[in-house]
């Protein structure tokens, strides 16, 4: 039994460590969000104030002006909507059969599915823009979304598995006997419990499709999603359109990691039952 | 109406096996309970029946349809889960309707069917709420109901008073007696609780180590335990064996051929003038009876008396066997039957 006593300093240490890496990562994301609300000669100004003093929208407003920033931004949401319809279809049976089925192997597909996020993009991405040429899929976005889904579909798999388990066996077996089919209860039972996470899942997918820079920019010429077009255009573009273009595409992954957050919890175990 | 005919099923798990040749016939409108301690199959039994687990061999048949292999939606039976089951996301009136609505029945009948079965567990007021809003005894009238909506050719209840409170627990065990009774719907029932058992059943199949050991009525079942085990797991304080022959003189009893333990109950054992010299080691005052705790030799003897004389700890006791309540048991622990 570890006392009070010496819970005390370790809670202090996790939470000084907790503050310090929420700056590191906020402070960036402050600096970003204050120089798109500027107007451009501020940005370059020094040293920063805290809270924005001269408010303005005319940053932004030059951002979403320069030609292809609309049609990337449509690419990346389409993309990115392709991902999530693509993680959830793969993601859910995947998670449902880990959840409900004793299977030979399974222990060791569950670490599969991690692995697929250790092995580097960069080596794969050779093999994959010549493949992709060969089979017509090069710059094109369904290409794109296949090696997003591909990034996904561990969380997918693994949110959705915890999903099922947190749902008692014996509601599903209940509506077997009261008359269902296996996929009857699933559809009646298990489905609707499950919604409000699957959701936060494919939400999840959603942001790292948004927010992937590498294959999107390998496997893309003219079609380019947005943060490959940013990425493309960092050198010869202006200070103040970075910015407004990190800001732009930092909120909506903000957004929605903040709404879906206790879903996220699920995949580590840290479930809200 | 329906008659179960189960016939040697077994079933075995990872290569054990969890039943051994199980074989078990219900008659129409009864209520059997299997009763057993923790891991002797009788839940096993049960989801064979439902059709929730697969038996490794054997057969089933209800009303004299073999039922093997079938899903359970097409056994035409229902059942009341341990936890309730009671779906979170419907209100109760949704949960009692969902058995009819999955069988696409018209919703007059619905409607008239939920507010019945809702009738007979005393849960009319209720029908709007979520399982979430219910305390426990109501859920667990809710599970019932909604099993009962569905008209079913049996009902089986896997251990539905378990989760609730003591006091709650004696409420709807003869709630539940009195409307299974009033029903006639044949009725399996898995418990681990001995009283349970003996109130509700009219028949008890006393499991142990994935086998009936026996099947009777509860009266037969406390009176002529089959085996040395539904002895002792029957009855509380349970019944006493005595393998000592010089004990068995004492009390007033003789071992016939082949037998070698006494089997007699706490209760069938009065004082005497002559008899079996007891010290009393522990007395407890029960209320209504005071029970004895001894050693006759290595072997306990519990003994229940009235309470009047108050037994002191320590006293010495003599003790005989009351007439014709001695049971005989084999080496083998079975009963001996006396012709």
């Amino acid at each position: 039994m570890r006392t009070a006593a010496t819970r005390a300093p370790t809670a202090k240490f996790f939470q000084t460590m907790a503050l310090v890496i929420t700056i590191c990562w906020l402070v960036p994301v402050l600096i970003i969000a204050l120089s798109a609300l500027s107007p451009r000669d501020a940005i370059s100004a020094w040293p920063k104030a805290l809270l924005p003093t001269r408010f303005s929208l005319d940053t932004l407003a030059f951002f979403f002006n320069v030609s292809g920033v609309w049609k990337a931004t449509m690419n990346s949401v389409i993309v990115a909507l392709m991902t999530m319809a693509f993680a959830l279809l793969l993601g859910a049976p995947a998670g449902y059969a880990l959840a409900r089925f004793d299977f030979p192997g399974q222990n060791l597909y569950r670490v599969m599915i991690i692995m697929t996020r250790a092995f580097p993009l960069a080596i794969l991405a050779l093999p994959l823009v010549t493949r992709f040429i060969a089979i017509g899929l090069y710059d094109t976005l369904l290409g794109v979304a296949l090696v997003h889904t591909a990034l996904a579909l561990p969380f997918a798999i693994l949110v959705s598995s915890s999903l099922f388990m947190g749902i008692p066996r014996e509601l599903e077996e209940a509506a077997w006997t009261l008359g269902c089919s296996r996929p009857a209860a699933f559809m009646h039972i298990v489905l609707p419990l499950a919604l409000p996470g699957i959701a936060a899942a494919m939400i999840f997918s959603f942001v790292i499709s948004w927010n992937e820079v590498f294959a999107a920019s390998v496997l893309t010429l003219n079609n380019r999603t947005l943060t490959a077009f940013l990425f493309a255009s960092l050198e010869e573009s202006p200070l103040h359109f970075r910015f407004a273009g990190g800001f732009f595409l930092v909120l909506p992954s903000l957004i929605f990691i903040f709404v879906v957050r206790k879903y996220l919890f699920a995949m580590w175990g840290i479930a809200n039952r | 109406m329906s008659v179960i005919q189960i016939d040697a099923i077994r079933k075995d798990f990872k290569g054990n096996p969890v039943l051994k040749e199980v074989s078990l016939e219900i008659r129409a409108q009864e209520l059997c309970v299997l009763l057993g301690p923790s891991g002797c199959g009788k839940t096993t039994l049960l989801r064979i029946i439902a059709g929730l687990e697969t038996e490794t061999s054997g057969s089933i048949s209800i009303g004299g349809r073999r039922i093997n292999g079938l899903a359970p939606r097409e056994r035409n039976i229902a059942m009341v889960f341990q936890n309730y089951a009671v779906f979170p996301h419907m209100t109760v009136g949704e949960n009692i309707a969902f058995g009819l609505r999955m069988q696409k029945a018209g919703p007059a009948l619905i409607q008239k069917q939920v507010k019945h079965s809702a009738g007979l567990v005393h849960i009319e007021h209720l029908l709007e709420r979520y399982a979430g809003q219910l305390s426990g005894g109501q859920r667990q009238r809710v599970a019932v109901a909604r099993a009962l909506a569905v008209q079913p050719d049996v009902l089986l209840m896997d251990e539905p008073l378990s989760n609730l409170d003591a006091l709650l627990r004696l409420e709807m065990r003869s709630e539940l007696k009195g409307l299974l009774r009033e029903l006639k719907t044949t009725t399996i029932y898995v418990t681990h609780d001995q009283t349970e058992a003996m109130s509700l059943a009219d028949r008890i199949a006393v499991m142990h180590g994935g086998e009936i050991v026996q099947y009777a009525a509860p009266h037969e079942v406390y009176r002529q335990p089959a085996t040395g085990f539904v002895g002792g797991f029957i009855g509380n304080p349970p019944m006493n064996f005595l393998n000592d022959r010089e004990a068995h003189r004492a009390l007033g009893v003789a071992a016939p051929a082949g037998a070698t333990t006494l089997g007699i109950r706490p209760e069938d054992l009065d004082l005497a003038s002559q008899g079996l010299s007891i010290d009393a080691k522990v007395v407890e005052m029960l209320g209504a009876s005071q029970q004895i705790t001894t050693r006759v030799g290595d072997e306990l003897l519990r003994v229940s008396l009235g309470i009047d004389p108050p037994v002191h700890a320590g006293q010495r006791l003599t003790l005989r066997a009351r007439a014709g309540c001695e049971r005989w048991y084999r080496a083998d622990g079975k009963l001996l039957k006396v012709a």
